[in-house]
């Protein structure tokens, strides 16, 4: 019989798949049911952020980070709002940082929960995703009270957060960190001894050390290949280093060890929730130099000068120092960083978004070479991904 | 209460064991690098070299390679674009070492049209931020395999990030009922485009005279 050359099958994966995890267009090309090359093709979700920013004030371009990782809104507005006061040279209050911290990592459970769960769907369990939901609608319930948005909070501003916590807020709060736990043995109940869900994730899409910082994986996904990297620890801001958790890693860098450090790391965020409430002091929530935070509401309708300053700072926004800073926070999905080039007036020059997501994708041909098509969903799943972010 | 804040205060800003852990870098880098450093910047406890674009390859190399440095995560790699200056665009690459946890920034300027060298092949983070730097502004990288557009459209033209690229863009999309297919089309604008001046006309005049700008737009308007 005379040699044939078969040409590689081409396959669309997306952009419209619930699997893709938002709009990703994957072209695989596939050698029977294994991958031989996957091509992504992203930017369907590109909405131009960073030019936009540089057209917005300050605080004008802070919502714009809610709607980049949409699952984690908070978190993002953090790196955003250090960055500002690390050029601003001020700090927001002790009172703030805390709020700051504890909706933080309220934020990483929300980002834990939808992820651990759309993962365990894309591998084939349905129940996970249900009941996760459940919990998530009460997490951004807490958003809803401190801010009165639940997902685009635009809550953290530089100099502190926008408002005070409603009075009961926190004793809810806690009511919930000390019910949660229960949940998560639950979901672990379903999953981690789970026959099905560990063929589908032990030993597929394994990412070594080496790998990983060439491939410039941050968060869970470098603490799964057995690095305890983490910023919150590394190089702490707002009230990180007076807080007491652990930095959970895995050892084998597959998607099951991605799985584990996750769960733990819910785990060690509700640590760190109920020791913000413990520790949190009275106080200022927003920084009191009134040339970059608002003045109080009474203020501003009894005095002139609180009067002009927040005529000033909501037409022309406040000035920031001429230069560079790039200030990265430890997002839910790893190092979310903010390089700012500021020219002393009151708009970014630039504003580049470091996305924790863009790397991970980029790394999508090496990881699932070699696996079958059906691994690509499982690796996808176990990345993190959210396409607000890496499109931006 | 003003106690603890003004110490908590100063954990954002330089502490003196900072300070010398930069002075540190600053020299440890800097002997490594020796002529290849044009310039060095401290500013807000971040180090940034300034350097020629034809060294970055071979100096992110050693940089990595090099046991003193181990600075083995390329972080970020984007570019600032400058329409005034004669080289307009700022090459950055933030660099990260997990070893001694601490960041540098280098920076390299760029002329339009200039091919920058690609260090895709050093970091494999670099091939998409290389793609996104072509997509976004235009920068050519010579020996990169694979420089396609990442994140605009499929036959977008312009670089979006460019200073002179318009915010509204070149080009919009509707579905077109006859045709029955999506349609590209010029950007028409139902209203004028609203770009507010915020800026107070005092201080405005103010940076206009600090520019030392003897031309005659202040008095004769």
């Amino acid at each position: 019989m005379a040699e044939s050359q078969i040409k590689p099958l081409t396959m669309n994966f997306g952009p419209q798949h619930p699997a893709a995890h938002g709009v990703l267009r994957l072209v695989l090309e596939m050698d029977g049911e294994v991958i031989e090359r996957a091509d992504p093709h992203i930017g369907l979700l590109h909405r131009g952020t960073e030019k936009l920013i540089e057209h917005k004030t300050y605080l004008q371009a802070l919502p714009y980070f809610d709607r980049l990782d949409y699952v984690s809104p908070m978190n993002q507005e953090h790196a955003f709002a250090l960055a500002c006061e690390k050029l601003l040279q001020i700090e927001a209050p002790r009172r703030a940082q805390f709020i700051r911290v504890m909706y933080c990592e309220i934020g990483r459970i929300l980002n834990h929960l939808l992820n651990l769960t759309t993962f365990a769907i894309d591998v084939g369990a349905m129940t996970p995703l249900l009941w996760g939901f459940e919990e998530r609608e009460e997490l951004m319930g807490f958003y809803e009270r401190a801010s009165g948005a639940r997902l685009h909070a635009a809550y953290f501003r530089p100099g502190g957060v926008h408002q005070d916590l409603p009075a009961g807020l926190t004793d809810d709060i806690m009511n919930w960190v000390e019910r949660f736990p229960s949940f998560i043995d639950d979901l672990e109940t379903l999953l981690t001894d789970n026959r099905i869900f560990k063929q589908r994730t032990v030993d597929i899409g394994v990412v070594s050390l080496e790998e990983a910082l060439d491939l410039g994986f941050t968060g869970p996904c470098i603490r799964a290949s057995g690095l305890p990297w983490d910023l919150r620890k590394t190089q702490p801001y707002d009230v990180y280093d007076e807080l007491d958790f652990d930095i959970p890693t895995g050892k084998t860098g597959d998607c099951y060890a991605r799985y584990l450090v996750r769960v733990e790391e819910m785990r060690q965020s509700l640590k760190i929730i109920r020791q913000c409430i413990e520790k949190m002091p009275e106080g200022l929530v927003m920084s009191d130099d009134h040339k970059v935070t608002p003045p109080r509401r009474d203020e501003m309708k009894t005095s002139m000068e609180s009067l002009i300053h927040h005529f000033k700072l909501y037409t022309e926004g406040f000035h920031v120092p001429a230069g560079e800073t790039y200030t990265a926070v430890e997002a839910p999905k790893g190092e979310f960083g903010v390089f700012i080039v500021s020219d002393g007036s009151n708009k970014p020059y630039r504003c580049k978004i470091r996305a924790p997501g863009f790397p991970f994708m980029a790394s999508i041909d090496q990881l699932s070479r070699g696996h079958m098509l059906a691994d690509s969903v499982a690796i996808l799943g176990s990345l993190d991904v959210v396409f607000g972010e890496i499109d931006r | 209460m003003t106690d603890t804040k003004s110490e908590h205060a100063m954990t954002n800003l330089a502490r003196p064991d900072q300070v010398a852990m930069i002075e540190n870098l600053k020299l440890q880098v800097s002997s490594h690098l020796g002529s290849r450093v044009v310039d060095v910047d401290t500013f807000r406890g971040e180090v940034c070299f300034t350097v020629n674009v034809d060294d970055i390859p071979s100096i992110l190399l050693m940089l990595r390679e090099d046991s003193g440095g181990a600075f083995t995560q390329l972080t970020e790699l984007t570019a600032v674009d400058y329409p005034s200056r004669a080289k307009r665009f700022d090459l950055i690459y933030q660099l990260l070492s997990v070893t001694y946890n601490r960041r540098i920034r280098l920076k390299a300027a760029i002329g339009d049209g200039d091919v920058a060298p690609s260090v895709s092949h050093i970091f494999t983070t670099a091939v998409w931020s290389e793609r996104e730097v072509w997509d976004m502004f235009g920068i050519f990288f010579s020996g990169h395999n694979d420089l396609r557009r990442l994140l605009t459209d499929y036959g977008f033209e312009g670089h979006p990030l460019r200073k002179d690229f318009p915010l509204t863009g070149t080009v919009e999309t509707r579905y077109d009922d006859q045709e029955k297919r999506v349609v590209y089309e010029p950007v028409t604008l139902t209203q004028e485009f609203r770009d507010y001046d915020y800026m107070s006309p005092w201080e405005g005049v103010q940076t206009a005279m600090r520019q030392d700008d003897p031309s005659p737009q202040g008095e004769s308007e």
